[in-house]
């Protein structure tokens, strides 16, 4: 079954430095971390303390507030470092990575016989847990609701993100493996969307319903899926999963191992070469980027995620646990004369105001960092709305989680949103306000006060 | 060392003075700024808020410098010095540096009073407030000299701006928090302090209040009377105009509102820029062509005639209201502020629309003030917030109803 989701509005965002599509292994790195901030909202208790020896797919931590919820590391060795913050708060954890890996053995599932109890139990036991997470507040998901339907994107449209098609590819026996599992976990079904014009290997499996999304960034975010698809209501649960963590999942259940094994994305305007590598989750990203990657006497931006949603990291740092691209573009922090009013030519825009992007739809743009403009009150209104294709109002609701009015935001369809939906609104603000910030902190509020 | 280099070295030291947002208007005036972003997106558009508002200071400019024209124009017409100019609006006798002088000298002061006073009000506060120079004043600076009579006293202009930027914006928290249009603050503000130099008939041209005093002291002089079109059509005159001259914009008003022409490319550019609204625009002039063709209709029903003082307002044909007087101006400029109009794009049909409306029915039976956008446009400053909320509702509610099908 087939069906076709359509977005008029949206952006498309084309940047220079797009991967090549060809994989190299990456250098092993030493070190890799994992840092619980990836994970909002949890509260790590130590399992494995500074000196002790884990294996791939080993215990690092579990949440405080759910003790089942366990974090798994990606490597086998030894945890050299804790890296704590300001009142003992764990930052990040080091491990020196084994010279020959060794992985726990969670032991072959039986996916078809098995009840759906004891398929979560496993996947919590084994530290997979973590990949899924849910709406409303778009955190990791609660083991003790049941969804009323599983969401998974299998279309990246944000600019210059790993491509999906090819990341995925030869992973269908994993992936159809995950998608089985997922399906006893929901009373529903498990949504997945494919690009119109792509050739996924999501597309071929079975159990699951098909959805070919096409139109502008953001067709392939899973929020506007579900927003098309079966918002969720008061009081409902969906999940979503990364496509690319189904792999993890499906090698999971398919051979007992944990392998955080990833093929990540390099781009963005300051890689010299960008391509695609294969690697581990919290492996250090320098290994990546200095070989024929960037300049070490430049001045780049180094993103673990996309443009629009990643995280941004130091070079000496790693790759976070729900990413698949690393994406760098140089910092914009020069001034620019009369930068306010000279027409532009070399940047993005949706207004027509002396900027020429639209006159160049195909031209790619090296965009920086810089903010163009000062932080100010909202003052232009109807323009996120051409590129904001939820049945929400953004600008509403944006205010609604300004001034924290919970009734508000539960109305206006909070419970719907995640921080990345309001990514392009944030990029194309003319007040340059934090959107995605915005959202974070409405969804903690609600989170906090309703649950 | 270079400008750039000195400016960035005095922004670190004036960061935690008090002067840091007065500095950083005129720093980010010169340059653009060399923030980078923190969290969220890592890249940003290239449009901020100075550049959205100088747009809309481009598509001021035509009104500006042919309100200049029109000043010196309209004050040697009726000085008696030269002919009405027959040529259209290409013609010479109208582009002339005589023209232009008389106008540019009345002018130029409005345009300092206004950018002087307003701005300084916003740079003090600012400082007092501790946040930075926001950019709406940029536009109301540029807007408020166009919509006053010429002959205003610049100590009134400056008392209205004071009293537009305070109590219009600066007590609701600045730009983006004001809930009236703080330009039509200023004009009401001063149209009920001094309405004896807010309407007449001789305000609105260059000398004739001037005259009139001359004569009061025992001048032996011709009065010079500039009647604007809707002050004549609502004392039951006939108007010497042509429709050629509405359009184009040589008849006496406000010093930028005449000239539908140039009203109509700068709402045309505002669309084409995306910066203005074209819902707003386009539902305002349906709002007044309705309500033209309702008074249309009423007068040729024959339930007003001729002896009735509402007549000659009403008769008017419903397109010439769209040429005469400020709803050109108000509708393109005023009409489409972002802030204090309808903030939902269904909502903006609404808006607009009973500002069209609004203002041909204030104008017909207003007989004191015979114009209706300013009001109108205040008016709906009001119920744009509840138009939205109703609007906003209409969401709410397919969201509720979601969930009761769902149990249902």
């Amino acid at each position: 079954m087939s069906n076709d989701i359509r977005i008029k509005k949206g952006l498309d965002i084309k940047l220079k430095g797009e991967a090549d599509k060809t994989v190299e292994q990456a250098v092993i790195s030493n070190f890799f971390t994992v840092r619980p901030e990836d994970f909002h909202g949890v509260i790590p208790k130590l399992v494995a303390k500074e000196g002790t020896s884990v294996e791939a797919g080993g215990t690092l931590f579990f949440d405080k507030s759910y003790e089942d919820i366990k974090f798994s590391s990606p490597v086998s060795g030894k945890v050299i470092e804790v890296v704590r913050g300001p009142k003992r708060r764990i930052d990040a954890i080091k491990i020196l990575a084994d010279k020959t890996q060794t992985y726990q053995d969670n032991g072959v599932f039986d996916i078809d016989a098995a009840k759906p109890e004891a398929l979560k139990a496993h996947l919590l036991a084994s530290g997979c847990w973590p990949f899924i997470k849910q709406r409303p507040y778009d955190v990791i998901a609660n083991p003790d609701k049941t969804p009323k339907a599983i969401f998974i994107s299998g279309y990246a449209s944000a600019p210059l993100v790993a491509d999906l098609d090819f990341t995925l590819s030869g992973k269908e026996a994993e992936l159809q493996a995950a998608l089985n599992a997922l399906s006893k976990l929901t009373e529903g079904k498990v949504h997945v969307s494919v690009g119109k014009n792509s050739n996924s290997p999501l597309a071929g499996l079975s159990g699951i319903t098909i959805h070919t999304v096409s139109g502008p960034h953001p067709s392939g975010n899973v929020g506007t899926l579900i927003n098309k698809v079966d918002p969720v209501n008061k009081g409902e649960v969906v999940w979503t999963v990364n496509a690319q963590d189904l792999v993890v999942i499906g090698e999971l259940l398919l051979t007992g191992k944990f392998n955080a094994e990833r093929i990540v994305a390099l781009a963005g305007s300051s890689v010299e070469k960008p391509r695609y590598f294969k690697t581990k989750l919290g492996s250090e990203v320098a290994t990546m980027i200095y070989d024929k990657g960037i300049n070490k006497k430049d001045h780049p931006r180094i993103i673990s995620g996309s443009v629009l949603s990643g995280k941004h990291i130091k070079p000496d740092g790693y790759l976070d646990y729900y990413s698949n691209t690393i994406t760098v573009i140089p910092e914009g922090d020069d001034y620019e004369l009369f930068g306010w009013n000279k027409p532009v030519f070399d940047k993005v825009s949706t207004t027509r105001a002396f900027t020429f992007s639209w006159l160049f739809p195909n031209k790619e743009y090296d965009l920086n960092t810089n903010t163009n403009g000062e932080h100010r009150a909202f003052v232009t209104t109807g323009n996120y709305e051409e590129v904001f294709p939820l049945d929400i109002f953004p600008l509403q609701i944006l205010k609604a989680c300004m001034y924290s009015d919970l009734d508000e935001m539960e109305a206006l369809g909070m419970y719907e949103v995640a921080p990345e939906d309001f990514a392009l609104t944030e990029f194309i603000c003319v007040s340059k306000q934090p959107h995605q910030q915005i959202i974070r902190k409405g969804l903690d509020v609600m989170l906090k006060e309703i649950g | 060392m270079n400008l750039k280099t000195r400016l960035h070295i005095l922004k670190r030291k004036y960061r935690d003075s008090k002067w840091a947002p007065a500095f950083n208007a005129l720093h980010t005036f010169l340059y653009l700024p060399n923030e980078t972003t923190h969290h969220g997106t890592h890249i940003k558009v290239a449009d901020d808020l100075k550049r959205t508002m100088n747009t809309v200071i481009m598509a001021l400019v035509p009104c500006l410098i042919f309100g200049m024209f029109n000043a010196g124009y309209q004050h040697y017409l009726a000085v008696g010095d030269i002919q009405a100019v027959t040529g259209g609006f290409f013609s010479s006798e109208f582009w002339t540096l005589d023209n232009f002088l008389v106008g540019f000298w009345k002018i130029i002061p409005l345009v300092i009073v206004s950018y002087g006073v307003g701005l300084g009000i916003e740079f003090l506060f600012a400082i007092i407030k501790k946040h930075e120079v926001e950019e709406g004043y940029l536009v109301t600076g540029m807007l408020v000299p166009l919509i006053v009579p010429i002959d205003i006293p610049l100590w009134m202009l400056a008392v209205a701006v004071v009293f537009g930027v305070v109590i219009g914006k600066e007590v609701f928290g600045g730009t983006g928090m004001n809930i009236l249009n703080p330009a039509l603050t200023i004009r009401a503000f001063l149209f009920f302090a001094y309405p004896t130099w807010m309407s007449g008939d001789k305000v609105w041209v260059e000398g004739a209040v001037e005259r009139t005093n001359e004569i009061a002291a025992g001048a032996n002089l011709d009065a010079i009377s500039g009647e604007t079109i809707l002050g004549s059509l609502a004392q039951g005159q006939d108007i010497t105009h042509s429709v050629a001259d509405m359009f184009f914009g040589f008849i006496p008003g406000s010093v930028g509102e005449t000239s539908a022409l140039l009203i109509l490319l700068g709402g045309l550019f505002l669309i084409f820029t995306k910066i203005g609204s074209w819902r707003i625009m386009l539902s305002s002039v349906l709002g007044a062509v309705v309500m033209g063709l309702i008074f249309n209709q009423v007068v040729d029903a024959g339930i007003i005639t001729e002896s009735s003082k509402f007549y000659g307002l009403m008769s008017t044909t419903w397109w010439h209201h769209l040429l005469i007087g400020g709803f050109a101006f108000g509708t393109v400029y005023m009409a489409t502020d972002p802030v204090t109009a309808s903030q939902t794009n269904k909502g903006k049909w609404i808006y607009g629309f009973l500002i069209g409306f609004l203002s041909i029915l204030i104008r017909v039976f207003n007989p004191a003030y015979p114009e209706g956008v300013m009001l109108a446009i205040l008016l709906m400053n009001v119920f744009a917030p509840t138009i939205d909320h109703y609007v906003v509702q209409g969401n709410v509610k397919r969201r509720m109803k979601r969930v009761k099908v769902k149990t249902a």
